[in-house]
């Protein structure tokens, strides 16, 4: 039920009488319609984390990097200390 | 699809499954809230990379599952209006009431349409004027901005034909309802991740505290989950209860203000009644007093009598993690999806479903458990 899917904001819709800004949405190849009314700051480009035709969120892309890079580093430092 | 797929990886899952092994010293017990959580759970195995220290019970998260049966009736009843065209998304055309389902009434010749978004209905209330169409806004706080925004634009168009029928639950409410329950096990929950990408985690500061219990908000891919986990269990051990954000890249701590914005202008907070659970005091919202025209209940009076769950169903138990659902005689036999007795066999998201799709069932001779073949019938 609370779905939100990250897609990623291609186009924005300017149509003259809008109650609300409009973007078009690339899903991994599928495009969709998306109200950006409560994410004002999306731009093209953006990642926008969409939830039944809102945009709920704009992806924070260094913050999505930190897990992996956590990982890595404590990786390396398993490889460093040895077995 | 970019941030999702690399959230699904198995190699980086089984290194934060070893981090969580090395954290876990004692047994501890952690609630995921939202229904959207247990199925990646269950789904994707998760419980079997977890040390035998963690257990992870089901929360109450599934907006589907807990709407109560009346609504359910009321919904039916007001589909089956002549010149009615009834809105609702996928998931509650299953959901049975009394004696039958929206798609039943369908079936039998009622205009009930699938939507994806609440503004489709409103796109329909446009294109058939002389029809009334009711939409079923059913939700937690992640819908509540989206049903709360299509209330505003039919209003703002003077859309008269236009109502909704409002089944909104929040979260908060139902996590002190489980907290202050005397059977309660919970040491710490994993917060909904969408519900806090609209509402952000400030209002979970003062239940962590109160109550003492660590609150991680956690989103909704394998990772997500096991960082959650890794967080919650690493506070546990520590002795820390804090609110913390695992689900970083999509929730910030204040949340999305336009859109707490638009839902205080439209509903208010107001009583609501969770099927399996009761009513909990301030749990739901209702529209406001400017919007009440809208409201498909007071529109559509129909009569609905008070309904009695199965007494055979335990799902008061399970959607308060007291209960795994195998525990229950009737899963997977008098209880399956098709033919569900109660609330969490109801959605994909609830705890059952999840439990009879995935065939997750105890280990013989053992405390934990294994995934074993989905159950025949």
């Amino acid at each position: 039920m609370c779905l939100a899917v990250p897609g990623k904001l291609v186009s924005l819709i300017e149509e003259e009488g809008l109650n609300f800004r409009r973007g078009k949405v690339d899903f991994g190849g599928v495009l969709k319609e998306v109200c950006l009314a409560y994410t004002p700051e999306a731009a093209v480009g953006d990642y926008v984390l969409v939830h039944v035709g809102f945009s709920l969120s704009v992806v924070d892309q260094a913050e999505a990097q930190k897990i992996f890079e956590t990982l890595r580093e404590m990786e390396q430092l398993e490889e460093l200390e040895g077995p | 699809m970019k941030f999702l797929d690399e959230y699904r990886e198995s190699a980086t899952a089984t290194q934060l499954a070893r981090l969580i092994r090395e954290t876990a010293h004692r047994p501890w017990t952690l609630m995921e809230v939202c229904g959207g959580q247990t199925h990646t759970i269950v789904k994707s195995g998760l419980m079997d990379l977890l040390p035998s220290e963690i257990t992870l019970v089901h929360g109450p998260g599934c907006p589907v599952c807990v709407t109560p049966v009346e609504l359910i009736d009321k919904s039916i009843a007001i589909a089956a209006l002549p010149g009615t065209i009834f809105c609702s998304f996928g998931d509650m055309l299953r959901v049975p009431g009394s004696s039958k389902s929206l798609l039943d009434v369908k079936a039998s010749g009622a205009d009930v349409r699938i939507v994806y978004s609440p503004l489709d209905a409103v796109k329909l209330a446009r294109a058939y004027p002389s029809r009334e169409i009711v939409f079923f806004a059913v939700g937690f706080e992640t819908t509540a901005p989206a049903n709360a925004m299509a209330v505003w634009q039919a209003e703002r168009e003077g859309i008269r034909n236009f109502s909704v029928l409002v089944a909104h639950v929040l979260v908060p409410p139902a996590m002190e309802a489980i907290l202050a329950s005397p059977n309660c096990r919970i040491h710490a929950f994993l917060a909904a991740g969408h519900v806090c990408t609209v509402m952000g985690w400030e209002e979970y500061e003062p239940i962590s505290q109160r109550w003492h219990v660590p609150i991680v908000v956690t989103g909704f891919e394998p990772l997500d989950l096991l960082e959650g986990v890794q967080m919650a269990v690493a506070q546990l051990e520590q002795g820390r209860a804090e609110v913390e954000n695992q689900y970083r890249r999509a929730v910030r701590r204040e949340g999305n203000r336009p859109a707490q914005a638009r839902i205080a202008e439209v509903f208010e907070v107001a009583p609501r009644k969770w099927r399996g659970i009761g009513e909990i005091p301030l749990s739901g919202l209702r529209l406001r007093e400017r919007y009440r025209a809208f409201d498909a209940e007071e529109r559509f009076p129909v009569g609905v009598g008070v309904v009695e769950e199965s007494s055979e169903c335990i799902a008061g138990l399970v959607l308060q993690g007291l209960k795994k659902p195998f525990e229950c005689p009737a899963f997977g036999t008098r209880c399956t999806p098709e033919f569900p007795l109660g609330a969490p066999m109801v959605s994909s998201e609830g705890a059952c479903a999840a439990y009879y799709l995935y065939g997750r069932r105890p280990c013989e001779g053992s405390e934990s458990e294994l995934p074993s073949a989905a159950p025949s019938r």
